[in-house]
């Protein structure tokens, strides 16, 4: 079966860097499937999102293939590519105030693409509207409001439906929730569940917070420095991570449950885009690090037992026994 | 019972109709640590502005070490004799600092303006070191640091007046992961040495877990629940704060019960 999307080896580079911003990112979601990308700021996570749509910065070269459902988006004509953007592939971003002109009502709002591409008249396209509007919880009288009139969780329910109005086979969620309170999260991301459900969408939920991506995602990739360096479902990957990236992530998060004052902040930060990397992205900041790291980039490699859980690490087994240890 | 710094009682403050603010009152211990914890609109942060003297309430008081300062300051000195009593720390480390000054320069402002006569490089150099900042720092502008570092000169600005009491408003929300762990332990550090007191306004409630010893929620402008943070959050009394709690997403986690509970709440 084709896949929904799957990046293969795909590598971006931008003006005056000394490195790829993104170096050798393999990435698939199956029809239907959540996949959650976990990163830090500059990890490379919004870009690897944005490149599905073709948004790339000014100057940006690419290699490696973006299939959306078997058909090479970096190779698309700007037809096919307007196409793909108003149709197949949508995205949900982090502040629904910034992509929400404020001028104009959310009725035009939502039915602006479908009516631009001809898929649907004004009328069907306004009813579908209303039912989607429904769907996300609102009533189709929102269609006449305008977005200042709205709070921040309404407007990213009219986000969410305006997603969905080109019947999309992948959507894209680029930080969905930050910008919400922690109850408005909780529903904004059942909301997202239901719909895709529904609709049997695949999801890229992009997010910084581990514990978010473990509480809704089927796989997670976790990103550094432009690499995945460690992907795999999402409980094996948290009971048992095989990166040490995603083991100090971890150890970094604030917990409800454990008392523990002090948290195990990671030293350093991760590295610059101007300085070239040799080796591991890592080993400046990790404690497993030997001399091998620093002049040999680690291959993702299969945990035992596991060929769906890969961590790009020479020292996954060692890490594995250091957690047996304590 | 080690002496209260800050006290806050009866605490009002209402925006036209809304009663952004209502009957707040809670008491901060000598180098204690509260959090003040609450969704958009909670009143969290008005609570704070009043506190720390960027807004004034309609009626109530906040007294520090026993003497109100909610009057108006009368004259130059007792405004800066306030400032030197509470100091704020604001979320986003990109716009609390000017971009054309060093950091050097931002913090001689500061000392220049309440200690005219002591040593301001050497206090620098102690402020610097005192955040994890190397001397490197002095000479750089914002936006030559990172966010994790800018943050730490906003702590390090704060401490530069030797204030009681620090309000530090979603301070680490805008930060990675790891880095946010950084500046939480190098906050736990700062405190331990000076016994400075600590206000977190924050809706993060694992930050509030690890950061302080006590806890006030607030719901459209009420405390609905307070006590030790540990009490409270192993078992909370209040159905918001059992809300909250659940919120916060984990292995198992069901977003829909959570929405259900929300709307029938």
């Amino acid at each position: 079966m084709t896949r929904t999307l799957d990046i293969k080896s795909l590598r971006l580079r931008l003006p005056d860097t000394a490195r790829p911003v993104l170096d050798g990112v393999d990435l698939h979601i199956a029809a239907g499937e959540t996949v959650a990308l976990v990163g830090e700021s500059g990890s490379g996570k919004t870009l690897t999102s944005r490149t599905v749509l073709r948004l790339l910065p000014k100057g940006a070269e690419t290699e490696g293939e973006v299939d959306v459902a078997g058909e090479n988006v970096l190779a698309m004509t700007p037809q096919q590519l307007h196409a793909l953007r108003t149709g197949r592939v949508a995205m949900i971003f982090q502040d629904p105030r910034a992509a929400i002109n404020p001028l104009r009502r959310v009725g035009d709002f939502l039915t602006e693409g479908v009516r631009l591409t001809g898929t649907l008249s004004e009328q069907d396209a306004t009813r579908r509207a209303g039912e989607l509007l429904e769907a996300v919880g609102l009533s189709g009288a929102v269609l006449r409001h305008y977005p200042g009139q709205m709070s921040g969780g309404m407007l990213q329910r009219v986000m969410i439906a305006a997603a969905l109005m080109g019947d999309p086979v992948l959507l894209l969620a680029d930080e969905p929730t930050t910008a919400l309170d922690v109850t408005s999260q909780a529903e904004v991301v059942a909301l997202i569940g239901e719909l895709k459900e529904r609709f049997g969408t695949g999801l890229l939920f992009v997010t910084h917070d581990l514990g978010l991506a473990a509480a809704i995602s089927d796989r997670v990739y976790v990103m550094y420095a432009g690499r995945i360096v460690e992907t795999g479902p999402a409980e094996a990957l948290f009971a048992d991570p095989r990166h040490p990236y995603t083991r100090a992530l971890l150890d970094a998060s604030p917990r409800l449950i454990e008392p523990g004052r002090r948290l195990a902040a990671i030293d350093g930060q991760p590295p610059d885009l101007r300085q070239e990397l040799t080796g591991c992205p890592f080993a400046p900041r990790c404690r497993f690090a030997t001399g091998l790291c620093t002049t040999q980039a680690p291959q993702p490699q299969a945990a035992p037992g596991a060929p769906g859980h890969l961590a790009a690490c020479h020292h996954s087994d060692r890490l594995a026994e250091g957690a047996a240890d304590a | 019972m080690p002496d209260t710094v800050l006290e806050v009682t009866a605490l009002q403050r209402t925006f036209g109709t809304v009663r952004a603010v209502d009957e707040v009152s809670f008491a901060l211990a000598q180098g204690g640590s509260l959090g003040i914890v609450g969704e958009s609109g909670s009143g969290k942060t008005t609570t704070a502005r009043i506190i720390v003297g960027l807004d004034r309430p309609d009626a109530g008081k906040v007294l520090l070490h026993g003497r109100d300062r909610t009057e108006r300051a009368r004259g130059r000195a007792q405004r800066l004799a306030r400032a030197r009593q509470i100091q704020m720390v604001f979320q986003d480390p990109y716009l609390s600092l000017d971009p054309r000054t060093s950091v050097q320069a931002a913090l001689r402002e500061t000392l220049r303006l309440h200690f005219p006569d002591i040593d301001h490089a050497r206090r620098i150099a102690e402020l610097l070191d005192q955040v994890g900042l190397g001397s490197w720092a002095a000479d750089a502008l914002p936006r030559r640091l990172s966010g994790g570092q800018r943050q730490r000169v906003a702590i390090a600005r704060a401490l530069a007046v030797e204030p009681a009491v620090m309000v530090l408003d979603e301070a680490v929300a805008a930060l990675d992961v790891s880095v946010q762990a950084q500046v939480l332990n190098l906050l736990a550090d700062i405190r331990e040495q000076t016994g400075i007191g600590y206000l977190f306004i924050t809706h993060d409630l694992g930050v509030v877990r690890c950061v302080t010893d006590d806890v006030v929620v607030m719901r459209h402008g009420r405390i609905v629940e307070s006590g030790a943070t540990a009490e409270v959050l192993a078992a909370p009394r209040h159905p918001y704060t059992r809300l909250l709690l659940d919120s916060v997403p984990r292995p198992g986690w069901d977003p829909r019960q959570i929405a259900a509970a929300r709307r029938a709440l």
